[in-house]
């Protein structure tokens, strides 16, 4: 972390939780859950009702697609920590890694559904240049994508795009495999409220 | 998803708008990338379109011209927030254009 109190600045009973996290999950305390729980108030509180809505609220999007395009943007923005974290969390909920990895490595060849594919290649090109037109919506609906999925898509691609720039200012350290599976597992059974 | 379109607002209402030890403009700024100085402006336009490339030296510029550790957290927030919000928004007028003229 490149900020101090992002590491050791926690109110007296949220230092009390990171030890009990460390105890129970035996990993460091994720990088993610200090910086939401730093003057929560601030920022965290709000950001995590807008990430848990993203992730967990309905949706015609499962679980492992939403998981699947915060791994995707990720790659988009080269946010190490945020890639292992959310590919962990994604290849858990499908129960099928190989398609995440695929999926990463080369969404044109990965064997993925279509309108996934196509909401996948918009939410790239709205992440590396900033915007989308009207044309590359209407192809994501040509392929079969409703409305509603796509303002779904978009709020994932707004969360992403908000934690990615974060992890990557305060230069989150990023953990060994175990740390990221137990994050996942924490994640699929608790959400992120 | 307007619950979520609403819990986006309050975010970022909450984050220009309410306490902290930014000034209310220093955070406006921040979050529209634009009207900063240097060396705040530099940390805040390569978070907006690079941020995979801010250094230890760009955070360290911006605590040397006189701001609190505090500080650069809430403008470093402000200032991810403001592009994806800016991102999440173009798109939405996208979608509002594209359903229109289907």
């Amino acid at each position: 972390m490149r900020l101090a109190i992002l590491d050791s600045g926690h109110a007296f009973g949220t230092k009390a939780l990171f030890a009990i996290i460390r105890t129970v999950s035996r990993q460091p305390t994720p990088e993610v859950l200090k910086l939401v729980m730093y003057r929560p108030d601030f920022f965290g509180k709000r950001m995590k009702e807008v990430t848990h809505e993203a992730m967990r609220g309905p949706s015609s999007w499962s679980v492992g697609d939403r998981e699947l395009m915060a791994a995707f943007i990720s790659k988009v923005n080269a946010c190490e920590y945020c890639i292992k974290a959310h590919t962990a969390v994604s290849a858990r909920a499908y129960q099928d890694e190989a398609k995440v990895i695929a999926v990463l490595d080369d969404l044109e060849t990965a064997i993925v559904e279509e309108p996934l594919r196509a909401t996948l290649r918009m939410l790239r090109k709205l992440t590396r240049e900033q915007a989308v037109t009207v044309d590359d919506i209407r192809s994501v609906l040509a392929a079969g994508v409703s409305r509603a999925q796509i303002e779904d898509a978009l709020a994932v691609c707004f969360v992403f795009n908000t934690m990615n720039r974060l992890a990557e200012a305060f230069e989150f350290l990023v953990p060994g495999h175990q740390a990221f599976e137990a994050g996942a597992k924490f994640l699929l059974a608790r959400g992120y409220r | 998803m307007s619950d979520i379109r609403q819990a986006c607002k309050a975010l970022v209402a909450r984050i220009l708008e309410g306490d902290g030890t930014a000034s209310h403009t220093m955070r406006r700024a921040a979050f529209d990338n634009a009207g900063l100085a240097p060396p705040l402006s530099t940390v805040v336009d390569k978070l907006a379109k690079h941020a995979h490339a801010v250094t230890d030296e760009d955070i360290a510029a911006a605590r040397a011209s006189g701001l609190s550790e505090d500080q650069v957290f809430e403008i470093v927030v402000c200032a991810a927030t403001g592009q994806a919000t800016r991102q999440y928004e173009t798109a939405l007028a996208a979608l509002d254009v594209a359903i229109e003229k289907v």
